[in-house]
């Protein structure tokens, strides 16, 4: 990738990650934020959330599928714009739809499987945040970076179950997230496996260290040959 | 979705009647371009302001101290699952809706069973105006000036037997008028229709329970009920059932619409109880719609004359 198209490709992406607020800010300009603002606010904001870290968790399964590694450049960035939006999300719940009702949050947290596993969901986000700069990284080390990652799965099932039990009965939407997050897991399982099965086999691929380019990425992902070669990350 | 966006009605707005006219054309052909089950046949019903204003005496005490909610919003945030299941959907599908010609029938276990023509059915008593508040189970509430005659009205003409204990509503199935009741990929749909609500028959006579027509000095616009709905203030808003085609008298508590998709969450009763929480959410705040803090959610929505129809029944258990 020429260095030109390596700045368009990262403009169109801050672009697309920037349109979802740009969209909110215009719609409340244009008074469109029907009858019950808060509650249109509130669950553009998640969906968002849920978006972007789906965004971001796909980006493994397409190198594994289609052996494109420069996406995944963009997988701290776009993870780092669902962090943000799921931050925002639960601003709005806290100062504007209880405006700092203490206790009733904390019995909500305590008490509706929904809102605790959403505020757990973003609370295992804290943690990869704080540890998405480079300078995290080498001070960890690739492979615990890598470990510690790995709580965005967690994220992911639990903010698939809060949609679940938040969503009221006869809407679809959440089931279609449901299922994106099966494939994106799936499919990291389904390569895990094969790796497995190519290590056990006498002449296995490899058994050497991590490979250094392949950091930010699922320990062993690099085994598969298609990979080679990662990108440096661009981020 | 394709459509996003609901046709929004200003106080100022009077709409042109060819702006109407290539405004509904254009939510046609982007509807019909919709995968989602009926959406392709839908269309945006009359903005509220073409309505048949409906004339009614102020009730003298049936009024609130709130202020009443903005016509825009509660004509555009409805819960009309035959309409779709979001609540912008009611306000641009409802159009295929035909309020009249309309019968009701009355029957079941009375004496005098009729099939009541609507303008027929508003004459049975003077129309009253009546501001009431709306608690939805969701958790936002609304004060709404609707227009109807007392339920018990009605029921009176049709001489219920002493073995009368309950009464039925049933909404409307036609998917030509009521696009989301087609079924979508593998026969899936939001509710069993018809939607089916019920009372206890003292719950129906009760003197707060409306049979209602107009709101906001006109008929009732489509999405919300057009043209008879009943409205239950104490109860939490989908116990009203809307655009009535059926009323049933009957000896056994109703299998309604919501408590059999999901009876654990919907029960038959369903009064507005701040103390008993949704199993998702709690019951105890409600956002009014307009406002910005919550407010706390009173017993029975703040009727607390209906209190003495349930004396000694426990209201956590008769959910
Ligand atoms: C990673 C974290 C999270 C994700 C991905 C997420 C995602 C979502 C999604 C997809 C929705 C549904 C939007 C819709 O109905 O269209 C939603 C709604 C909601 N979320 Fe979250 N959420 C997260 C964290 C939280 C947190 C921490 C809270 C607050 C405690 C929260 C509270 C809510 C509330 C109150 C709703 C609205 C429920 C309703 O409409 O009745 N969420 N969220």
């Amino acid at each position: 990738m020429t260095r030109r198209t390596r700045i368009a490709v990262k403009v169109a992406v801050w672009t697309a990650c920037l349109t979802p607020l740009a969209l909110l800010g215009w719609r409340a300009v244009s008074d469109d934020l029907t009858a019950n603002p808060i509650d249109f606010i509130t669950d553009w904001l998640g969906r968002w959330t849920m978006r972007l870290l789906l965004a971001s968790l796909a980006l493994t399964p397409v190198r594994i599928l289609t052996g494109w590694g420069w996406p995944i450049a963009f997988r701290r960035l776009l993870g780092l714009f669902a962090f943000f939006h799921g931050t925002l999300h639960f601003g709005v719940w806290i100062v504007v739809d209880h405006y700092f009702a203490w206790a009733r949050m904390g019995e909500d947290i305590l008490k509706r499987p929904y809102i605790t596993v959403g505020v757990t969901a973003l609370v295992l986000m804290v943690p990869l945040a704080l540890t998405s700069t480079a300078g995290m990284i080498r001070r960890l080390g690739g492979r615990n970076w890598n470990r510690l990652h790995r709580l965005v799965y967690v994220t992911a099932v639990l903010a698939v179950l809060h949609f679940m039990w938040l969503a009221k009965t006869g809407r679809i939407e959440q089931y279609l997230y449901a299922l994106i997050v099966a494939v994106v897991l799936g499919v990291r399982v389904a390569a895990a496996a094969r790796r497995m099965v190519a290590r056990s086999s006498p002449r296995g691929p490899r058994t050497g260290p991590p490979d250094p380019r392949t950091l930010g990425e699922v320990e062993g992902t690099s085994a598969s040959p298609r990979t080679r070669g990662a990108p440096r990350a661009i981020d | 979705m394709l459509i996003r966006h609901a046709p929004r009605y200003r106080s100022s707005e009077i709409t042109p009647e060819a702006v109407y006219l290539s405004r509904r054309a254009f939510m046609a052909g982007a509807a019909a371009l919709t995968l989602l089950p009926g959406e392709a046949d839908a269309a945006p019903p009359p903005p509220v302001d073409r309505l048949p204003p409906l004339k009614a005496a102020p009730h003298p005490t049936y009024r609130h101290t709130d202020p009443v909610t903005k016509i825009e919003s509660a004509v555009t945030y409805n819960n009309f699952y035959e309409f779709g299941v979001d609540k912008e959907d009611p306000s641009r599908n409802a159009g295929t809706l035909r309020p009249r010609p309309w019968n009701v029938v009355v029957e079941g276990l009375v004496r005098k069973p009729k099939t009541f023509d609507i303008d027929e059915l508003l004459k049975i008593a003077p129309l009253e105006e009546r501001i009431y508040s709306l608690r939805c189970v969701e958790g936002w509430s609304m004060i709404i000036p609707w227009i109807g005659v007392p339920l018990s009205a009605l029921l009176k003409r049709v001489e219920p037997t002493g073995n009368a204990k309950y009464v039925e509503f049933y909404t409307l199935v036609d998917p030509e008028q009521m696009p989301a009741q087609k079924k979508g990929l593998f026969s899936w749909s939001s509710l069993d229709w018809p939607y089916v609500e019920g009372l206890r028959l003292d719950e129906a006579q009760h003197p707060l329970t409306l049979l209602t027509a107009g709101m906001y000095g006109r008929v009732l616009p489509n999405q919300n009920g057009a043209p008879v709905r009943v409205v239950i203030p104490w109860k939490y808003g989908f116990k009203s059932a809307k655009s009535i085609v059926k009323i049933r008298l009957v000896a056994d508590e109703p299998k309604t619409a919501w408590n059999k998709a999901q009876p654990n969450e919907y029960g038959f009763y369903s009064n507005v109880n701040p103390t008993v929480p949704h199993p998702r959410w709690s019951q105890a705040t409600e956002r009014r719609i307009g406002e910005f803090r919550r407010r706390e959610t009173k017993m029975f929505n703040g009727y607390g004359e209906v209190a003495s129809l349930y004396s000694g029944m426990d209201l956590k258990k008769f959910i």
